[in-house]
């Protein structure tokens, strides 16, 4: 499916307007899911659902969250700090996130930081363009 | 006592729609107060009894195995005031379901006519919230609930596992 990184970011945006109940021009792509649109765990979930839809794709909410199942384990987490191995694990996790900012203090309070709207976003454009 | 907003289901395609219909009485107590010579069936009870439609579709999708909890009100729209001698007809259509939740959209009309279109977000509990701990025993699906299907016939799915009644 061939669809321009512009178009995906607008389908993306309607997303979440539609399943956080915020207006189009608080989706801009640096904003945060979390602290910035006010989205909660159930929202994770109806936001994957709606990608599903608008995509016509399978969208594993292991693949789109991916740092969500790291927190618990204590190998990876020391601290409230993600470990080196933590960092090495979500590294893998998610390549298509920035992580610079994040690595200077892996405090595991910030992870929430990384889900932003442009996380989604590479990620459906990574998922289209390598179909 | 249970809470219950619908009266009874009368169609019912198992894991994709289901249709319940209300009817609403002068008898039902809290109509005298909401409002006093203006009794009008509160909006919050329609998406209750939405709730239920849609949660019942949901939870016998998964032959009620999963405790389905209400998670969130996506949306609910409502166009026209609801009073007593008004037959409602609810129909819920779910969504998307996965093993951690399930999404549904619904329509309530009286004759044909529009009164709210309302969606809804449900979890199945013991998938979610990372360790937290709930009874054995499914206690959302009831008996009550049972009765509110007599008029129906689960077909059952290609594939399902043997049907198990509601637990209480």
């Amino acid at each position: 499916m061939a669809m321009s990184r512009d178009e995906v970011f607008q389908k993306v945006q309607e997303v979440l307007v539609d399943a956080l109940g915020v207006d189009d021009d608080e989706v801009t792509a640096e904003a945060t899911l979390m602290g910035d649109l006010g989205a909660e765990s159930i929202d994770f979930l109806d936001i994957v659902f709606r990608l599903e839809k608008a995509f016509a794709m399978k969208v594993p909410r292991e693949e789109l969250f991916p740092a969500e199942g790291l927190l618990n384990d204590p190998e990876l987490v020391s601290n409230g700090k993600l470990t080196d191995k933590g960092l090495t694990e979500l590294r893998e996790r998610v390549p298509h996130t920035d992580l610079t900012e994040f690595e200077k203090d892996p405090d595991i309070n910030k992870l929430a930081d990384l889900f932003t709207v442009n996380a989604i976003v590479n990620y459906v454009d990574g998922r289209l363009n390598a179909a | 006592m249970r809470w219950i907003w619908i009266d009874k289901f009368i169609e019912f395609q198992s894991g994709r729609r289901a249709v319940a219909v209300k009817n609403v009485t002068l008898a039902e107590e809290h109509l005298h107060d909401h409002f006093p010579g203006f009794p009008v069936m509160p909006e919050c009870l329609m998406i209750e009894g939405m709730a239920q439609t849609a949660g019942i579709l949901v939870g016998e999708a998964k032959n009620f195995e999963e405790k389905v909890i209400l998670a969130k009100i996506s949306k609910a729209v409502f166009f026209d005031f609801v009073v007593p001698g008004d037959s409602l007809r609810l129909e819920a259509q779910i969504g998307t379901i996965s093993p951690e939740a399930a999404s549904t959209n619904g329509r309530i009309t009286r004759e044909n006519q529009l009164i709210a279109e309302i969606e809804l977000m449900f979890s199945h509990i013991d998938q979610n919230l990372a360790g937290k701990k709930f009874p054995e025993e499914n206690f959302v699906f009831t008996g009550m609930f049972t009765s509110l299907l007599r008029d129906v016939v689960l077909e059952s799915t290609p594939g399902d596992s043997p049907r198990t009644e509601p637990c209480g």
